[in-house]
């Protein structure tokens, strides 16, 4: 009745008819380079059910569903549809075969218009039959209780839209079983309920749906049935019957334990993965330092199709704070943060450190104010894959003293620094000189972490600092982020779509909807609810 | 004297040297379109077009046939192009460099076939003959210029609505557009990128081909080696500002048409411009154009990016 | 950058290996597709019906075992290098230079039109030494359009580069027909610097010290590379330009500098072979090194190392060559396959490398110049 272990995967199904069975996975195996990203993973996909596949980043979720899509080939392993074994070998077939997926990023093309994007994939023959098209799109959006605009560039639709879109693509592809990656990560409140309205019906249309998520939460609210993946391998299964007999708190005791089993429960309480945890060193009050970081009416433009700063936004950061910034992905976080490092010019306003106007100030010379900047995209531009790792740690200091003297490399220098924090950062390389391509991710992102951290930082903008990153390293970055500003001279500015990791780091909490300030609340008890509202009511998912 | 210049004749004959001049460059850019918007930068087109050139004449001074030339032409183009399939299609490396290879390599291949095969003598093959469209013809300055061609040239013009449509109204068009803006949306969607790159290079190579066929068979009626002369690039450049729009395409390749045939037509008229300044205007425009006009966002975003499944 | 910049250095490896076993590695990488590329133009020989192993010996004969095809190999060796060097730092920073060909024949233009008057004027070694200082100006300023195009509008420089390259040829035979004609019959060409005044010969030849500035060019642009604050600038820019601009790297004057650098360079290969062989420039004269020699930096994979013994190479084949193609009555274009094959082997070797190393999956495709960036999938 409860859990089954993975090993014994005949244990997995718990009963039910067969027929119902769409989708049978079994011992699916899928190596990377020096990674088993599945090893040996049995699932059961069925019809009528959302079927939630729980676990970390990195825990596979994406590369066994991405096999399933026909976008990866598994090394091992046998996929059944409808009871027959079936050969995946490119995304084609798995249409065929009725599999559709949603990825986590979207799939349209953004200069296309939504029906042109709905025609991709229909063949490449002359006809286009641009009235099926349009009569499907009506069709479907009526079934789904959406409404889309077939001559809009996908680029213009809201996150939420594009996502409406891509499903009904898929249905109209004649999708049976439909997988959405982390389908939620990119949706405000409200674009989730739609989405949870829609898999509804999609129920009732008797589809199989899988719901990959990193959430609990949200996995008991969506799913009929829980799978949970651990470092690629299927760590057990929770059937219906048994979600519908425990209660919350004990559903939650349990999955917590297959998803962290033994003393690691502990380790779940830091990363804000188990039960909702008392708010974080019990509500941090505003420290009384000096005005550090002072953003005056500040609006930034947003790149193609990205939503800027749209009003004019003013916040104060303070000495010794951590001043969190909550809000759904792609709310303007990135724009503030670009514009703050100087990465990006402001289209009005200004922005202070320490009353010093950055405003006509290049990157480095921010940089040597003491401002640093956490990136959000840490492969794309916050290292060089093909440089040491040892280069990666002054690559932001690139001709100044100690490392640089009359232009000339001190390479024993740079390799001394990088070995001290190497050594500091507990990063796990090879050596200095080893390639940053080289290492994981949380590896990385200690080297992005330890590069800005060193010499004397006054303010440091993190964006998405564990975003992605396994649980040693979230608590590890997250204590950095703390002993920074409790030292009292320095701030933080901590960007992150994760209020567990907000509340439990900092004093306050700004809200960011839409590219708007919807306010800023202290970090007290209830400020979860506060903010969650705050996010709502800024929240028109148009 | 200004009176005597602008004769009919003489208008006649600029715009008839303008669609001969620039036939070869709209053929070879409507190609280059084909491949930039299926996000492939086709650097070698010039030596798709100098194979096509070569083997457009030697099959003609063979079999005496030009339109069998020129079906010779648009093959060589597509064989050469087969080196753009498997290099960059399908071994996703670089396009440059492999560009350049062809460019090298047939640049080369032509000027030693023609060694080989001809020696010091350059052959002359007879002209095409011309196509007077009945009423039309009749048509003060227009008639004989425009409408009292070779049909090749005609072909040349219904081939730029023919991509028109075929990009912007055709399943397969659509599958190009995307296989260059977004290869990854592509692909999910279920559509082989590499199926789809792989017609977009052979269609320019079978473009290229021809337009360097019509250079040996209908312009010159000879072949040199390197006769293209740059024309492969000029027509990448023409490509890229058409940015994927085949009518754009068209109007670029006449003016560059334009330009060097009103040169030549002020030379014959006693106007001495010298040949340097009306083989360098073209580019002192396109570059003017360019500085003004031009943004990188006209380019389809995954334009020289190799696409592998599962990396983006 | 492409993929051919990216390292091949071993990721466990804290140590660097020694220079020696660095050389024979970087070596071993282009001279797998040379002797393929080499087989492959010997069966297009066999074809053509012409003895290829008679064919590749003259080449070497000619061009290297002879004393004077040794010299000429030498001579002809100055320019190449020199603009190999040009290329090198452009690329190395993610940057298309592919006008060469224009940058070089413009400041040659310029070169050969000023040289003799100004002979008259001063010293002769001092007008040799402007007279470089000239033609690395003009093939700097003959780059500023494209890099600042690209700079700050995103202008692709392919493009650009290209253009101005024709305008360039144009613009320099116009300068030798018009301002710079000297009154003789035949064919337009400048005034003629004497013979006497051109650069000085190394000591017991008649090789002129345009190989020693090259050597020195190429020392000092892998200095600039490797030991360098504004080498690893440019390098990041190369591999990675949103790194760059995040890094508070100064993208947009980096891109200007490094343009004008690799135009300088090759202005000075141009002014050396001026200086160093001819003494005046012909109208319509081009001896075309620039699409080969950007072929050959990348075989090199842009490793001043590497570039020296291949640009050697390329310049035995060159001078050879030539006799070999005069005696087997073929044109001189057989090199251009050469090349080309050469390439396309190199493509191949580093693909089946890559395949090998990786088991099934490819490398992070080599993303074209700056775009490649933004395009996330």
């Amino acid at each position: 009745m409860t859990a089954t272990p993975a090993p014994s995967a005949d244990g997995v199904s718990s009963g039910g008819p067969s027929d119902a069975i769409a989708i049978e996975l079994r011992g699916i195996t899928k190596l990377f380079p020096g990674v088993r990203a599945n090893d040996g993973v049995d699932l059961v996909v069925r019809r009528g059910e959302v079927h939630c596949l729980l676990g970390e980043n990195g825990a596979g979720k994406s590369t066994l569903m991405n096999v399933l899509a026909g976008i990866y080939r598994p090394d091992e392993g046998a996929i059944l549809v409808g009871g027959r074994e079936a050969a995946i070998a490119c995304p084609r077939d798995a249409i065929e075969l009725g599999i559709g997926m949603v990825h986590q990023h979207s799939s349209l093309i953004p200069s296309f218009t939504v029906l042109e994007n709905l025609m991709l994939g229909r063949g490449a023959g002359v006809r286009l039959g641009v009235k099926q098209a349009r009569q499907g799109l009506a069709e479907l959006a009526t079934v789904l209780g959406v409404e889309v605009d077939p001559g809009t560039p996908a680029g213009q639709l809201s996150l939420g839209q594009q996502q409406q879109v891509e499903i009904i693509r898929a249905l109209w592809h004649g999708s049976r079983v439909l997988i959405l990656d982390e389908p939620t990560s990119l949706l405000t409140p409200k674009g989730i309920a739609d989405l949870e309205r829609v898999l509804v019906r999609l129920k009732q249309q008797g589809l199989a749906v899988v719901f990959i998520t990193h959430k609990l939460q949200e996995a008991f609210a969506i799913g009929d049935r829980i799978s949970v993946l651990r470092r690629g391998r299927l760590a057990g299964t929770v059937d219906g019957p048994t979600m519908k007999a425990l209660s919350p708190d004990e559903l939650q005791r349990l999955v917590v334990g297959i998803m962290f089993p033994g003393e690691a429960q502990s380790l779940a309480r830091v990363a804000g993965l188990g039960e909702p945890s008392e708010p974080g060193a019990a509500g941090r009050q505003a420290a009384g330092g000096e005005p550090l970081l002072e953003l005056c009416e500040v609006t930034v433009a947003g790149a193609h199709n990205e939503v800027g700063i749209r009003e004019a936004l003013s916040l104060t950061l303070h000495a010794g704070e951590v001043l969190g910034v909550a809000g759904v992905d792609g709310n303007g976080q990135r724009p503030l943060a670009e514009a703050i490092a100087g990465q990006r010019p402001l289209a009005s306003g200004d922005v202070r450190l320490a009353g010093t106007s950055l405003r006509r100030l290049s990157i480095a010379a921010r940089q040597r104010l003491g401002l640093r900047y956490v990136t959000d995209d840490r492969l794309g531009e916050g290292v060089v894959e093909s440089l040491s790792v040892a280069v990666n740690l002054v690559s932001k200091c690139i001709g100044r003293p100690p490392f640089w003297v009359r232009g000339r490399t001190r390479l024993a220098v740079i390799d001394a620094h990088a070995a001290a924090l190497v050594d500091e950062y507990g990063i796990k390389a090879p050596g200095v000189r080893a390639l940053a391509g080289t290492l994981s991710g949380g590896n990385v992102q200690k080297v992005v972490v330890a590069r800005e951290l060193s010499f004397a930082p006054r303010l440091v903008v993190f964006n998405k600092p564990t975003y992605g990153l396994d649980l040693m390293t979230t608590a590890s970055v997250r204590a950095r982020i703390r002993d920074l500003v409790d030292e009292g001279t320095a701030g933080a500015l901590l960007i992150s779509t994760d209020l567990e990791e907000l509340l439990a780091l900092s004093d306050r909490v700004a809200v960011l909807s839409r590219g708007r300030l919807m306010g800023v609340v202290p970090n007290r008890p209830g400020a979860e609810q506060e903010i969650g509202a705050l996010m709502i009511g800024g929240g028109r998912d148009a | 004297m200004g009176d005597s210049i602008w004769s009919a004749e003489f208008v006649a004959a600029v715009i008839s040297g303008a669609i001969l001049a620039g036939m070869p460059l709209l053929l070879a850019a409507l190609g280059e379109t084909i491949s930039e918007q299926a996000g492939l930068l086709d650097i070698g087109l010039e030596g798709m077009m100098l194979l096509g050139a070569y083997a457009g004449f030697v099959v003609t001074y063979w079999t005496g046939a030009p339109w069998v030339g020129l079906l010779a032409a648009v093959a060589a183009g597509m064989a050469v192009s087969l080196l753009m399939v498997v290099f960059c299609v399908r071994m996703g490396r670089d396009q440059i460099v492999v560009g350049i290879a062809i460019l090298l390599s047939m640049e080369g291949l032509t000027s030693l076939l023609h060694a080989a095969q001809f020696g010091e003598s350059y052959p002359r093959l007879d002209a095409m003959p011309v196509l007077a469209i009945p009423g039309l013809s009749g048509i003060p300055v227009l008639g004989p210029s425009v409408f009292n061609q070779p049909l090749i040239v005609y072909v040349g013009i219904a081939l730029v609505f023919v991509v028109s449509w075929l990009l912007a109204r055709t399943g397969l068009g659509l599958a190009i557009r995307a296989a260059g803006w977004g290869p990854a949306a592509l692909d999910r969607a279920g559509v082989d990128v590499v199926r789809i790159r792989t017609i977009a290079s052979l269609t320019t190579g079978g473009l290229a081909g021809l337009g360097g066929g019509y250079m040996a068979i209908v312009t010159a009626g000879i072949f040199v080696p390197f006769m293209t002369g740059g024309l492969g690039f000029i027509a990448i450049v023409i490509a890229m500002l058409g940015r994927g729009r085949p009518v754009w395409v068209l109007v670029g390749s006449l003016l560059f048409g334009l330009a060097l045939s009103v040169a030549t037509a002020l030379q014959l008229v006693g106007i001495d411009i010298p040949t340097d300044v009306v083989q360098m205007l073209p580019f002192v425009t396109v570059m003017v154009a360019l500085a003004l006009f031009a943004r990188r966002s006209y380019l389809p975003a995954a334009l020289g990016v190799p696409f592998v499944r599962g990396e983006h | 950058m492409p993929d051919a910049a990216a390292g091949t250095a071993p990721a466990g490896a804290a140590r660097l290996p020694s220079l020696w076993a660095r050389g024979a590695h970087a070596l071993w990488r282009p001279a797998a597709p040379v002797v393929y590329g080499l087989v492959a133009g010997g069966v297009l020989l066999l074809i053509l019906g012409k003895d290829p192993l008679a064919f590749y010996w003259t080449t070497l004969e000619s061009g290297l075992l002879s004393w004077t095809g040794l010299m000429q190999t030498i001579i002809r060796l100055a320019p190449l290098l020199l603009m190999s060097a040009g290329f090198i730092v452009a690329f190395q920073a993610g940057l298309w230079n592919i006008g060469g060909d224009g940058q070089f024949l413009l400041a040659a233009a310029v070169v050969g039109g000023l040289g003799a008057p100004l002979m008259g004027l001063v010293p002769f070694w001092l007008a040799l030494i402007l007279l470089c200082v000239v033609g690395s100006a003009v093939g700097a300023a003959w780059t500023v359009v494209p890099s600042v195009l690209k700079a700050y509008s995103g202008m692709n420089e392919i493009i650009t580069t290209l253009m101005m390259a024709y305008i360039g040829i144009n613009l320099a035979n116009l300068l030798i027909k018009g301002p710079f004609l000297t009154g003789r019959v035949g064919l337009p060409q400048t005034s003629v610097i004497p013979f006497r005044f051109l650069l000085p010969y190394l000591p017991g030849t008649r090789i002129h010290v345009g190989i020693v500035i090259a050597l020195v060019a190429l020392a000092l642009v892998h200095y600039m590379q490797t030991r360098t604050g504004y080498g690893l600038r440019l390098r990041i820019l190369g591999l990675n330009p949103r790194a760059a601009a995040h890094a508070g790297i100064p993208v947009k004057r980096d891109i200007v500098t490094a343009f004008a650098l690799s135009g300088g360079l090759i202005g000075l290969a141009a002014a050396v072979e001026i200086l160093g062989v001819w003494g005046y420039v012909r109208a319509d004269w081009n001896p075309a090194f620039g699409m080969t020699l950007f072929a050959i930096v990348f075989l090199a994979g842009l490793d001043v190392v590497v570039v020296i013994p291949l640009v050697a190479f390329f310049a035995v084949i060159q001078i050879g060559g030539h006799e070999a193609a005069r005696q087997a009555g073929l044109p001189n274009d057989f090199l251009l396959v050469l090349v080309g094959l050469i390439l396309f082997f190199m493509v191949l070797t580093e693909w089946t490398r890559e395949r090998s190393r990786r088991g099934r999956f490819r490398g992070r495709p080599g993303a074209m110049s700056g775009e490649a960036a933004a395009g996330d999938g």
